[in-house]
Order: structure tokens, then sequence, then C-alpha cells
């Protein structure tokens, strides 16, 4: 499994802070979100920023990255930290 | 030292420590306030939501980077997260070195990273009690990108 995690005003939209996948049908970030933005249109519109952050296992990466098993994957907004 | 806290910090504290290291001969700080005013709105109050997991190991990782460009002695970043008035102290960075040039670019470039790297989001109430989520600056992005050209 792989554990989703959504933070700030993303996680306001989607109303839900945490959920998993499975990692054989999420082998990448890009398929992940995929996935997750064929739930319905509320969700495609929601992931559909091109400023989307991801972090995987608690370093920024990118849509192109690989996932696996045990993963923790983190979808955010730009960071207004500072 | 890298610490996340609600918690507030004391600057005089933070100095004494950085500059008791020996060779220190310059200490560069840089605190970042709770300002009144955000894009034309009056604020009453904020709020720094983070993502506690990766919150220290992406500033550690942002020092890390600092160390390896420039001569640094001791570095100290500490960033508040959870409910802030006005005028609070959000965060405090401060760079130790034998000179002032490397304590005044890293002190810049942490924080220039901090603010597009590190996992902190602002939620600002106005004066009407009206609660939002802060949108990231062009101008952040624009200060990170000058470190690149370096």
């Amino acid at each position: 499994m792989i554990k989703v995690l959504f933070f700030a005003q993303l996680r306001d939209k989607l109303g839900v802070s945490e959920l998993s996948v499975n990692s054989d049908e999420n082998p990448n970030v890009q398929v992940l979100l995929n996935n997750l933005k064929a739930k319905d249109n509320h969700w495609e519109k929601t992931l559909a920023s091109a400023s989307l952050m991801v972090a995987i296992n608690q370093t920024i990466s990118n849509k192109t990255a690989t996932l696996s098993s045990g993963d923790e994957v983190a979808f955010f907004p730009p960071v207004t930290g500072g | 030292m890298i610490k996340v806290q609600s918690e507030n910090f004391n600057q005089q504290i933070e100095y004494d420590r950085l500059r008791q290291a020996s060779h220190t001969g310059a200490v560069v700080t840089f605190t970042g306030l709770v300002r009144d005013i955000n894009q034309g709105e009056q604020i009453s109050a904020l709020t720094l939501e983070h993502y506690p997991a990766m919150t220290e190991k992406a500033l550690a990782d942002i020092v890390k980077q600092a160390q390896s460009r420039w001569s640094l002695i001791d570095t100290t970043v500490i960033h508040r997260v959870g409910e802030l008035q006005l005028l609070d102290q959000i965060v405090f960075v401060g760079v130790a070195s034998l000179h002032r040039g490397d304590a005044f670019a890293a002190c810049e470039f942490i924080m220039d990273y901090l603010k597009t790297q590190a996992p902190f989001w602002k939620k600002e109430t106005n004066s009407q009690g009206e609660s939002y989520w802060v949108d990231a600056r062009e101008s952040d992005q624009s200060a990170l990108n000058k470190w690149h050209k370096v």
C-alpha cells in the first residue's frame, strides 16, 4: 500500500487528509494523480493545478518519480511559510 | 540547530548561543513577523500549518545546502507553527561565520529556500473574522531563482 496525504487548502477542498492506495495500480506519481483525478469532477479540478507540489517519503519530488509499497506521498499547494 | 515549535523564541538567547562558537567573527540573524496587512487586507491573526514528519527534514536539507556553499560555523533555524497574533515572531534564522560575507549570503539563501521548499502554509484571519489560505508569491520564486545563477 501507498499512504497519500493532502495538506492546507488541498485537504480542505478534497475533504480528506489521508488515504491509502494500492501500489500495483500506482507505479509512479503521475499515474497516482490520474487515478485520484478519475474519482470525480471535483477531484479532477482540485488536483489539476500546475503548481501542485509533491513529496515522497518527506522529500520534495516530482510527477515522474516512481512509487513502491510503503511509500508516503504528500500533495500540497505551493508553500507559504517564513 | 533546527526547531519547529509553537512557543515563542528569544532572539537574545539564540544570538548569544551562536556567538559562543570558537572562531566566530560574524553573526547575521533574520526574524520574520506577522504583518498587520497583507495584499491590502487588514489581518487580525495567522495560523501556520505544517507537515510534521517532513518539516525538520526539509529545513535540515536547506541548512546542509547552505553549509556546502559557504563556510559556516553554526546555524540556527526556528519556525513556529499554530496560532499566531499580530507582530508575533514567526521565523528565526541565525548564521555564524568567520567573516560577514558568508553569514549574510547564507542567511538570505536559507530564508529564500525556506519560503519555497519547506512545508508550511499560512492561513490568515482578516479584521472581519474571515479566514483564508495565503497564496504563494511569484516574488518568492524569483528570489530563489537568483541562487541558481551564482
